[in-house]
């Protein structure tokens, strides 16, 4: 690395590398959730006793690079009448938002690609950003049943933002930082720590409040991703697709990848901020004498190990769980979730301020 | 380097906030101004104040810049009409415009040509949002709460404005749906064959 800054001299090495390290980080998420798309399909069919895609290589694992040939093969449909430029530019930013997020997720100790100090508000900003994705697809599509799903959409996904917002805030309080890295290793220790199940003597009468807000972020997330039950702005029996009806091909992909991505996030962001990370459940008393390298590997493979377990509680919710009525999914945001994480809001901080060992102003 | 990035983003704000009043199709508007708000983002970060520069994109981009998007497409206002009214503006427009590049005037001149004054985004405090919060929660606590409750008012009177109660108007009692029991709905009776209900 060293070598490589200097032999590019300074600045332009150093961007020479970040794009190296962008460009693995990229390679090694799209496989992954290439995968995980199949995982969301198997445990769909389990769930109603069929086989799922089971023709494409074995167990049919290679059928999402199936699926990615076939769109990226097929001819781009632009309906008459649809705003060209608008119509062309929303797939792309809804990919490029979500993707350009995992900038600031730690997978494993010093593994991220940018330590920012801001680290969970960027990545509150710049989720907040992909709602426009679906508006400007809506829109530019000219069409009834797009415009619909983006308006919904829209409305959703503002309304759901502000209870995880408040979510994220009671973590930071309880951190005291907004770098993820600093989240992740104030669990460290043992699932104890962990702030879904905070058991530690100290901080057992938070233990309520964090599991309730836990669930309330994780069900926000569905909400926040248009996931089943919360997939108002698609609803087939309603909307054919929603904000996708026009959509074909390669855009089509770039919509659905955006998707993907965005709830891989999610899962992440779960992990980081109330699975402890990269930590495993138990202390590793061998860890100290392992080599470097290879506790960085074990921790990174602790943290997909943790995601892909929440991405299967996602795939689990989609096949089990009926599609939510719309006033049902306002009331449950605005009049549920909003103030319960509010009230939890006041009763971190007051911990944090009277009762918190070192913090006594 | 920062200086390139400068005028980079420098040259995007002014671009996108050009087109903001030029482009024909107000939703075309409303997306340049998302992309100027978003450089300035970028502005921000450039001279150290990345608190700042999130909270723009949380709360304008995010926030505002959505309803304002989401008013326009809903809205079926004639723009055609709308412009033609612009000349009637343009005296005040004008004002407005003079009024800022005046005030801009003045900070450049306190701070005088050539000068080495640099900009300190979080003076006192370790980072961006230390510096801020210290700030507005001790000095300015007063004035902080007064403009939330003034907010709370504005929130408070758009609902009173728009509220009307609507005697005929279908509403659902969640509850009541919930706490419906298989045994309330459903009978099952022993039909024989045709002998009907």
């Amino acid at each position: 690395m060293e070598t490589l800054i200097q032999w590019g001299g300074g600045v332009w090495g150093g961007i020479g590398l970040a794009v190296l390290q962008i460009a693995a980080f990229l390679l090694v998420l799209l496989l992954g959730i290439a995968f995980l798309l199949w995982m969301d399909r198997k445990v769909l069919a389990a769930v109603m006793m069929r086989k799922g895609p089971n023709v494409v290589g074995p167990f049919g694992l290679l059928q999402s690079f199936a699926d990615f040939l076939k769109f990226v093969l097929k001819e781009i449909v632009i309906p008459a009448g649809a705003n060209k430029t608008v119509f062309l530019l929303a797939p792309i930013l809804s990919t490029t938002l979500a993707l350009v997020t995992w900038a600031v997720i730690p997978v494993a100790p010093g593994w991220v690609i940018s330590d920012l100090n801001v680290g969970i508000l960027y990545i509150f900003a710049i989720s907040s950003l992909g709602v426009y994705g679906i508006i400007m697809g809506g829109w530019a599509s000219n069409s009834k049943y797009p415009f619909l799903g983006g308006l919904r959409s829209a409305a959703q996904m503002v309304s759901y933002e502000v209870s995880i917002g408040f979510v994220i805030v009671t973590v930071l309080l309880l951190v005291g930082s907004m770098n993820l890295t600093d989240i992740v290793n104030a669990q460290a220790g043992g699932f104890w720590n962990w702030h879904a199940f905070l058991l530690t003597p100290e901080k057992l009468p938070l233990f309520p409040v964090m599991f309730a807000m836990f669930v309330i972020f994780f069900v926000s997330a569905l909400a926040e991703t248009n996931r089943p039950p919360f997939d108002l702005p698609e609803a087939e029996s309603e909307l054919v697709a929603g904000y996708q009806v026009e959509y074909s091909s390669t855009p089509f992909l770039l919509l659905f990848l955006g998707e993907q991505v965005a709830i891989t996030l999610m899962c992440a962001l779960a992990t980081i901020l109330f699975f402890g990370g990269w930590h495993a459940p138990f202390p590793v008393p061998i860890a100290a004498d392992l080599p470097a390298w290879l506790t960085s590997l074990g921790s990174f493979a602790i943290f997909v190990v943790k995601v892909v377990f929440f991405f299967f509680i996602f795939a689990l919710v989609r096949a089990l769980v009926p599609r939510y009525r719309y006033d049902q999914l306002m009331r449950l945001g605005w009049k549920i979730f909003l103030p319960t994480s509010l009230v939890a809001v006041i009763v971190v901080s007051a911990y944090v301020v009277f009762l918190q060992p070192g913090m006594e102003a | 380097m920062p200086l390139i990035a400068f005028y980079i983003l420098g040259a995007i704000v002014a671009l996108s906030a050009v087109l903001v009043v030029a482009a024909r199709n107000p939703v075309h508007s409303v997306l340049w101004l998302i992309c100027a708000f978003f450089t300035s983002a970028g502005l921000l970060v450039l001279i150290g104040a990345e608190f700042l520069a999130m909270l723009l994109v949380v709360v304008y981009v995010g926030a505002v810049a959505v309803l304002f998007l989401f008013v326009v497409m809903m809205l079926d206002v004639d723009f055609v009409e709308l412009k033609q009214g612009f000349q009637n503006y343009v005296v005040s427009g004008a004002a407005i415009a003079l009024i800022l590049f005046a005030e801009i005037g003045v900070i450049a001149a306190s701070i005088g040509p050539g000068s080495n004054a640099t900009m300190d985004p979080s003076p006192g405090a370790d980072t961006n949002a230390e510096a801020i919060g210290a700030v507005l929660y001790t000095d300015y606590l007063l004035l902080f709460q007064l403009a939330g409750l003034i907010l709370l008012i504005a929130m408070i009177g758009a609902i009173v404005l728009t509220l009307r109660g609507r005697p005929r108007a279908k509403r659902q009692n969640i509850a009541e749906q919930t706490g419906r029991k298989r045994k309330d709905a459903v009978e099952l009776r022993d039909v024989r064959p045709g002998e009907g209900v």
